[in-house]
This record gives structure tokens, sequence and C-alpha cells, in this order.
């Protein structure tokens, strides 16, 4: 007890010491790189906004450069100019960057806020989430969804299969244009269980496989790259179903009420989070930020603006209503049962090795 | 240059006779002349040597520096000596894997790696899986205890990963071995190293670059191709016209090719989207019906029409300013002399422009190949050029790829900015 | 270009059919541009003619758009960088590329011919190239993401059409102008100022709105090297166009078609104004 009450002191005494030096600095300018559109929104509602309005004399600037954030890291390294404070990344690009030094190594459970239950981190955030250099935040998923619009009330497609079967439900299909998540679908659609897909695509004829499967539908594609676009494809009609990630399309029909249907089948589930490129000139600030940014609470509030789950086993029963819409979020999570009912779980090691090999193939054959 | 007129004053005393001509200064002529002449030259390099340093050391140099991105290749003689060194007796198109000692060196290369700088194996591991998919895992199965490890190291490798006990990964390692490489250049032409180190073509599946120089080689000439469908009447038509209304005429040119790149491409998803422009209109004309919207953007028909008219101006402009300096009176004699107006216009107006033809269609062309926005905007997938892959390598986890097409691009710019350069000479350029 | 009086019906028929075709293309040239002017104004967030516009009823149309476009701290932010960055540049690139032009003029420089090549590259390279590798040499310099960065490379970019724009007024030039000057006296900066730069302005100043609307419009380098604080507007609207595509983006559009029917006018009127003094032209 005494020790706990110790810790706490020492911890106000720390907050305090901080902001005091803080406020002699004056004008912490932090710059965080995100994706953009809502989910760049859903973070500055949740953790950038209410922190600059407790501490005055912060600022956070947002860059949506996440899609091209390993090359611009490398870069930055390289010349030994890191202008970038935080970065959101996804775990297998966090992997890259880590294993070639350019992002900070975490020691979770020493950097990181315990859960509000006092569980630790390493084992308040789910499982397989934590990376070396990597603090998630987010569980999420791609889904397929479509435009209710474009099909006849009665007949409207359920699963992964109806997505690849042009025959009973014709129209354009959006899908990125990279190989990851396309080809586990071909497979699952082709008739693979989703636990073994990965062992199917590691070799070449579970590969020629894929791709016979997605040439089925190949004349009806229609091909997108950042996460903002699928949607905008769906909303004007260009295509009746596309792919999309499970915020972005719950965002475009909730809150701008497009006829939007998501397809939990075969959702591909993966977790998204920050990484602290190395030798930043606000390293202490940014790992002082974070411990708020990704305590219990802090996650939280994140899924009361965009339909991702929070990574803390902690939060989960604390995600509450949609701030603006006043909906209950919990359902529209991946994670939710109804949801998760046949998901596919991004296997990020795999796609480390293989994404270059496979991406030149999938470009090829687009 | 002022002072070497001011010196031409001849020195007379000498009574008109043919003596050597001095200056003022008592220096000959011809000297001064030179001397002069030299200043002259030294000032003239003075006012042009601050945009030429500039230019050297902001433009040149960097592309210079890209290119070298792709030949450069460090990784692996600098993290791995030892190996590279143990592999250069074996042979790597006998099937057979390399000796225990090459094993041994990997480990001790490294164990030493790890110690000194973590981030170069990462860099390892990510060039050796640019051309062995797997390495990474493979690398990473065995770097993290290659300090605890003892041999026999063979065995204990192929255990933790079976990558090492293929050939494939060991012949990366001893071929790509060298500070500099030239496998990105092979890559980029589709082409890769047999294991006896000659040159193939890759497998079909991964042949991807060719096909793509050759779209955007296809592509480009037909967007040239109607530029001068499109370019060559309204220019023939201005042309005739007296100058004031083709001043007015001219207009239409030249709005176009004053606007925002991006306001024109943009423009073009507004008329040309299912949604747009043009398809609501044929909708609402019962042209077509609801559900037969026509796809006219984001693939290939999208980069095609906003192309060509992002590029008709660069085709107008040469093709018109050589048309009006064609006496009109050339046809009119022709037709006197019983031709017929298609054959007049064949055979003694057709020949006459055509140097201002291939002055437009070469910097069409030129502009054309190397074009991203559009076709990164509404070109979608069938639509997309080259320019797009070297975005996406430079980007991407292959920046040596991506230097390579570059440089190959630049090297097909060239030419043709040579052969532009015979036809009008660079400093012939018009504007506007 | 008026039809002969004896012209067959046919070669009437043909002459027709030919300014018909002409128009067309005319049509094609500016009616994109045209047609985003009134659907800017467009109550809805559409991108086609709603039935009250074409009704012309008042409620159709709206200056939401505009409201929106000026209300956005994100557009008005890369309004300012795009007027920063773009006069910097063109005050470096005028003054670099009229130096240059008038070194050209002067003599027969020794290699000639490779330093013009040098000097007119960056028009040449395609942008994805110069892009690519600006990324790689402004990063290695610590000049990535700053405003230094972005103004270095658009200032390269900007400097040929100055060159080419001053060389060809220097073409008409006559030099025993300033030599008639030094004759009676005048220091060379007197020289220049008094009788050079009058000459040449008329293709200083056009060179420099070509180095402007260059910087101006460019994207491709801005893609690689700027950050988020060094937007400028053909960046916001990349965004835009791949993102969320609203007719703020036309809105804008709009605003940017009058800019270029303003540069267009003053260029127009200095090439005029150049031929006239250097007597090329009767008009």
């Amino acid at each position: 007890m005494s020790q706990r009450l110790l810790k706490v002191i020492g911890a106000g005494s720390a907050v305090s010491l901080i902001a005091m030096s803080a406020a002699q600095a004056q004008d912490i300018s932090l710059t965080v790189v995100s994706w953009g559109g809502a989910y760049t929104e859903s973070q500055v509602r949740a953790y950038h906004e209410p922190w600059m309005e407790m501490n005055p004399d912060w600022e956070i600037i947002n860059d949506d450069g996440s899609a091209n954030a390993l090359a611009g890291l490398r870069s930055q390294s390289e010349a030994g100019n890191v202008t970038w404070d935080l970065v959101d990344m996804l775990p297998s690009d966090a992997q890259l960057a880590c294993e070639e030094g350019i992002i900070m190594p975490i020691d979770h459970d020493e950097m990181l806020a315990d859960g509000e239950d006092g569980t630790p981190p390493s084992e308040d955030f789910l499982e397989g989430s934590l990376g070396e250099c990597f603090i998630p935040q987010i569980i999420y998923s791609t889904v397929v969804t479509y435009n209710s619009e474009m099909f006849e009330e009665g007949n409207y497609p359920e699963t992964i299969e109806d997505f690849f079967d042009t025959e009973n439900f014709p129209g354009r299909r959006a899908i990125q244009n990279r190989p990851a998540v396309n080809m586990e679908w071909a497979l699952y659609a082709d008739g693979v269980d989703p636990e073994e897909i990965y062992d199917v695509l590691a070799t070449p004829e579970g590969q020629d496989r894929a791709f016979a499967k997605l040439d089925t539908i190949k004349d009806d594609l229609v091909f997108w790259e950042e996460g903002a676009q699928s949607p905008q494809l769906l909303a004007d009609q260009e295509v009746s179903f596309a792919t999309g990630y499970n915020g972005r399309i719950f965002d475009a029909a909730e809150v701008e009420g497009q006829p939007f249907e998501i397809i939990w089948d075969g959702q591909v589930v993966e977790f998204d989070g920050w990484v602290v490129p190395a030798d930043g000139e606000n390293v202490d600030e940014v790992m002082e930020y974070l411990y708020w940014a990704t305590d219990t609470q802090r996650l939280a509030d994140q899924a009361s603006y965009i339909s991702y789950g929070p990574a803390r086993h902690s939060s989960q029963d604390l995600v509450g209503q949609h701030a603006d819409l006043g909906i209950d979020m919990a359902e529209h999570m991946p994670t939710h049962p109804d949801n998760y009912f046949a998901p596919i779980e991004l296997n990020n090691e795999f796609w480390t090795d293989w994404r270059d090999e496979l991406a030149e193939r999938f470009n090829n054959w687009m | 240059m002022a002072q070497a007129d001011a010196s031409m004053e001849l020195d007379n005393r000498s009574g008109g006779s043919v003596e050597k001509m001095v200056t003022a200064d008592g220096l000959p002529l011809k000297t001064s002349l030179r001397r002069a002449e030299r200043r002259s030259k030294l000032f003239a390099f003075a006012l042009v040597a601050p945009l030429l340093g500039f230019l050297l050391i902001v433009f040149i140099f960097p592309m210079a520096q890209m290119m070298w991105r792709s030949v450069d290749n460090p990784q692996i003689i600098n993290t791995l000596p030892r190996t590279v060194e143990a592999l250069e007796a074996w042979n790597p198109s006998a099937e057979e894997l390399p000796p225990e000692e090459a094993y041994a060196a990997l480990n001790a290369d490294l164990a030493e790696g790890l110690e000194r700088d973590r981030g170069a194996i990462g860099r390892l591991q990510g060039r050796l899986n640019n051309d062995v998919s797997g390495a990474r895992a493979a690398v990473r199965s065995v770097a993290g205890q290659a300090g605890d490890r003892s041999e026999p190291f063979k065995d204990k490798f192929i255990e933790a990963n079976a990558l090492w006990g293929e050939p494939a990964i060991w012949r990366v390692i001893q071929r790509e071995g060298r500070p500099l490489t030239a496998s990105r250049y092979l890559r980029a032409l589709d082409r890769e190293y047999a294991p006896d180190g000659s040159i193939q073509m890759r497998d079909e599946g991964q042949r991807t670059y060719v096909a793509l120089f050759m779209r955007t080689f296809a592509l480009s000439a037909t967007i040239l191709g109607l530029t001068f469908l499109l370019g060559f009447p309204i220019s023939y038509y201005m042309a005739t016209l007296p100058m004031r209304y083709a001043n007015l005429l001219m207009i239409f040119v030249l709005l176009p090719f004053w606007t925002s790149l991006l306001v024109r491409t943009s423009a073009w998803i507004v008329l040309l989207q299912q949604q747009g422009v043009i398809n609501s209109t044929l909708v609402g004309l019962g042209i077509i019906g609801d559900d037969q919207r026509l796809s006219m953007v984001y693939n290939m028909t999208g980069t095609i029409v906003a192309m060509t008219h992002i590029l008709l101006p660069f085709m107008v402009l040469p093709l018109y300013s050589v048309m009006r300096g064609i006496p009109p009176s050339y046809m009119r004699a022709a037709k006197g002399l019983g031709a017929k107006p298609w054959t007049a216009f064949r055979r003694v107006y057709f020949p006459q422009p055509l140097p201002g033809v291939a002055a437009g269609g070469v910097l069409v062309f030129i502009i054309s190949i190397g074009y991203y926005i559009t076709p990164a905007l509404v070109g979608g997938q069938s639509g997309r050029m080259i320019s797009n892959e070297i975005a996406r390598h430079i980007q991407g986890d292959n920046p040596g790829l991506g230097a390579a097409i570059a440089t190959l691009l630049l090297v097909c710019v060239m030419i043709l900015y040579w052969v532009y350069n015979r036809l009008v000479g660079a400093d012939n350029l018009k504007l506007g | 270009m008026a039809v002969p009086t004896y012209a067959t019906p046919l070669e009437k028929l043909w002459h027709y059919t030919f300014r018909l075709i002409c128009w067309l293309i005319f049509f094609f040239l500016v009616a994109p541009i045209i047609i985003m002017m009134p659907l800017s104004f467009n109550a809805q967030p559409y991108f086609t003619f709603t039935l009250e516009m074409l009704e012309f009823n008042p409620q159709g149309y709206s200056m939401r758009w505009y409201q929106e476009l000026f209300a956005s701290e994100s557009w008005m932010r890369s309004i300012r960088n795009s007027f920063v960055i773009g006069i910097a540049a063109t005050l470096l690139a005028t003054v670099l590329g009229t130096l240059a032009a008038l070194g050209l003029s002067r003599a027969k420089l020794p290699g000639k011919g490779l330093i013009m090549m040098i000097l007119i590259s960056p028009m040449v390279v395609p942008l994805i190239i110069a892009g690519a590798g600006m990324f790689f040499f402004l990063s290695s310099v610590n000049l990535a993401n700053t405003f230094l960065g972005v103004v270095l490379a658009h200032t390269a970019l900007g400097t040929p059409f100055v060159v080419i724009t001053v060389t060809a007024t220097l073409v008409g030039f006559d030099h025993s102008l300033t030599r008639a000057a030094a004759n009676l006296g005048a220091s060379p900066t007197r020289t220049f100022f008094k009788i050079t730069m009058p000459l040449i302005l008329p293709g200083v100043v056009s060179g420099g709105l070509f180095a402007f609307i260059t910087s101006f419009d460019e994207i491709v380098v801005v893609l690689f090297v700027a950050g988020v604080e060094q937007r400028t507007i053909p960046r916001e609207m990349w965004s835009g166009i791949r993102e969320d595509l609203s007719p703020t983006i036309l809105a804008v559009a709009t605003l940017l078609v009058l800019l270029s029917i303003m540069l267009l006018t003053t260029v127009e009127l200095l090439r005029r104004r150049s031929e006239r003094i250097r007597g090329m032209s009767p008009g």
C-alpha cells in the first residue's frame, strides 16, 4: 500500500516537474504522422485535443504520411534529420523499421500506463499485438462492403463467396492495389479454411490458386490505393462492392448516412499503432504524451469517434456511444461476437517475407 | 567589351604608314583585342556561373545521386565480408550447398553485425529479400543467437530455416556481395541471373516493366496521334484567319495552357465519372439507361482523354507558328495549275509545316512518357504508366529498383531531347 | 477563309464541316474548364447540374463551397504557402536566369551547348525523376520538409523558362546600344539599368511569370519533398481528389482559372509590348 502511495507521489511529482520544465521551455511542438481522414480525426478528438487543452503550451501537428511512413523514416534516418515525432504504422512496417534500427524499442511495462485495473501493459494489451518497437492502439479490420442501392432488395450478398460471384451479384468491385488481404480472400472464397490460408499461400501452387480465383472477377475490378478512396468509390456508385477499412466504412455509413452494408464474413483483422522514430528531438515529450494517450480510458475514447476496437482488454468495457450520433459503438467493433464469427487474422510475418515478390506479381497481374 | 571599342583608336603618329597597329597604351591591337575578348568571355561566364553552379548542386547532383542508388549495393559486402570471402571458391551452378566454412563465416558476420550495428542486419535482410522471398525471415531466424551458437553451423542453420538448405540464397550472397550491382537494371528489364551467372528472362508471371514501358510508349504515341489529329485542323484554321481573329481564337488554346494541371484533371473527373456531367446528361436525355452509365475515368480512357486535353496546346503552339509563315499563295497556285483541292493540300501544303509537326510531336511525346499526376489520378490500373511504378518503388522497399527504372526513363527522354534539339534547337523553344 | 463564289457544293459542304470540326475542338479545349465554374456554386454536393440549377432557380445555387474553402484552415494555409513559395522561387529564378541569359548572349562561351543543356535540363527531365532525386538530396542535406527545400527545388524548375524568355528578347537586342552608352561614359551598372534592363524587361517579367506558374502549379516535387507544413494548393487538391472529392475543389479550381486568365493576359500584353519595342511586329 505504502509502496503504491510512493509510486503515485513519485509519478505526480515527476509529472509536475515535467510540466514545470515544459512551461519554461514553452511551446512544445510535435509532428504526428497518421493516416488522414476520419482516422486522424478520431485521434485528434480522442487524444490530441484533450491533451492540448490540458497543456496549452503543447502543439500537435498532424501529417497524413502514414502510407509512405517507412520510406519517410528511412530517408530521415539516413539523413540524420528526424522531423517526425510520432508515427502511426502497421505492425509489419513497424517490424521492418525496428529491425533497421530507425524506430525506438519499447519496454511496454516500463514506458506505458498500467490498465485501469492495475494489469501491466504486457498482459493488458491484446494477445499478439505487442511488437518490439510497436505500441498497439486499435484493432481494425478490412471488410467487403456493398452499396445496398446497387442491389435488389432481398438479394443482398452475405459472404466473401458472394463477392467472388459475379453472376448472382453483378457490378464492379473495388479492391486495394496490393496483394495482402485480397489473396487471403481469394483462397477463403475458394474453400480454404481460414486457419490454413497462410500455409497454402506460402506455396507456389497456393499463390497460383489465389490468382486463378482473382482472375474470375478481374474484368469487374477497380483498384483503390488509399483508405479514403473506397467509400468514395462506393458512394459515387462507381462500384457496387468495395473492400475497405471498417472504421471508414462506418463513418461513411453512419455519419454521412451512405447506404453501405458490411459483410463481416471473412473480415481480415489486424492491429495498428504507434512507433517512435529513433533519434527524434522530442523523444521525452513523446513518451510523456504516449503514456497518457495509450492508457485505458484514452483507447476507449477513440472508439467513440470511429469503429475500431481498443487494443487493451481493460478498455473494452468502457467503449460507449458515438460522440456525435449517440449510437452504441460496441456492435460496430470488429471484435463484437456478432461480427467476429469467421475472422482471418492477418499474418504480418508472412507479408514481411513475401511482400516484395507477391507485390510485384500482383502488380503485374493487375 | 566597351574597352575593346575604346582601344580601337589607332595611333596615327606614324603618318599613315602601315606599321603594326597599336592601341593608346602601346599594346599591339591584336593582343589587346584578344585580351578584351577574353575579359568579355570571363565576364560572360561570371554571369552564367551562379545559375550553372546552382543547377549543378541543386539539380544535376541530385539526379546523379539518385542514379547512383540504382547501382549502389553496400549492404551485403559491408555486413557479411567473411561470408562473401568464404563463398569465393564455391561453384554456384552446381546444385550443392556451400561448405561448412561459409556457414561459420556467416555466423561470425551476423554475430559481429548484431554487436556493432543492429540496423545493418535489418537493411541486409531487406536487401536479400529483394532478390529471394523469405530471406528476411531466414536471416532473422539465425541472427538473434549468432553470438551463442557453436559449430557445426550448417545443420543448425538449415533447421532454423529451410531456406539455408537451398543454394538460391547463397548464390545471391555470392553474386551480390559486391559494392556495385547491375541486378536492378536486369530486373527493370524483366531479366535475372540464372544459377550459372548468365542472364535470362524472368518467369512469365513476373515480367512487369518491359510491358509497362511498352504501354507507356503506346499511350504516349496514342496521345501524340490524337493531339496531332485535333491540333492540325485548328492550327490550320487559325493560320488562315486574319491576325485579329486568330489572336482571339488563340485564347481557347492558351487558357487551358495556363490553367493549373490539377484543375484540368479534376475537371475531367467531374465530367467523366459515373455520376458526372456527361453520364448524367446522357441518362437525362434517355440515350443510355441509369444502369448503363459509361466507365470513362479511372481507366485508360481517362488517361488518354485528360492527357490529350492537357498536351494539345503543346502541339498547337509550334504548329501554328510554323503554319502562319506559309504563304497561302502556294495553295492557290497549285489549284490554279489544276490540282484538285485534296491533292493540292496533300502535295503542296502538308509537307511545309512538317518541321513544326515534328517539333510539337517530340515535345508532346517527351512530356507524356514521363507523366505522373494525371495517370495517378484518373488512370486507374489500366491507365498506369512507368512513372507511377517509379514513385511506388522509390517510396517502397526497393528504392534502388525505382532508381534503375528512373534512369532508363531518363535515357529515353535524353535521346528524344537530342532528337528535338536537332530538329529545332533548345534555344528556339517557344513559350506561350 | 470565306468560301469563294465559284466553289462547288461539295467544297462548300467541306468548308462548313471543317469549321464545325474546328469549333468542336475549341469546345473540347475550354468546355471542361468553363463547366466547373457554375458547378462550384452548386447547392448540393454533386458534380452535376441539378434540376434547380438548370431552371436557374436561385435555390439551386449557393456560396457554401466558397465559405467552406475560406473557413478551412488547411486550404488557407496552402494558399499562403503557394504564394510564399511561388514568389520566393520566382525572385531567385528570375535573378539567376536573367544573369545567365545575359552572359549567354554576350560572347561565344566555350561549351555553350553543354551549358545550355544543363540550364534547360530541369524543363526536360520528367518531374517524377526530379522529384525522386530531390527527395533523396534534400533529405541528405536536412532540407526535406522545409520551406527552403521546396523553394530551392522550385527555383531550379523555374530557371529554364526565365533563361529562354530572356534569351529570346536578347535575340533582337542591339548590342551597339550598350557600346554607345559606354562610349558616352556610362558605367556598366548604369548602362545595365538605363539601357539593357528596360529593353529586356518584358522578357524578364514574362519569364518570371512562367517561373511563378511553374512553382504555383507544381505538385510532383512537392509530393516528395514537402511536409504537411509546406503543403501548397496543388498538394491540397491532390489529397482532395484522392480522398474526399467535394465541390470545394471546384471552388478552388474556379479561383485558379481566374488567376490564370489574369496571368495569361499579362503575358500576352508583355509579349506584344516586347515585339513593339523591338520593332518586330507592326501591332
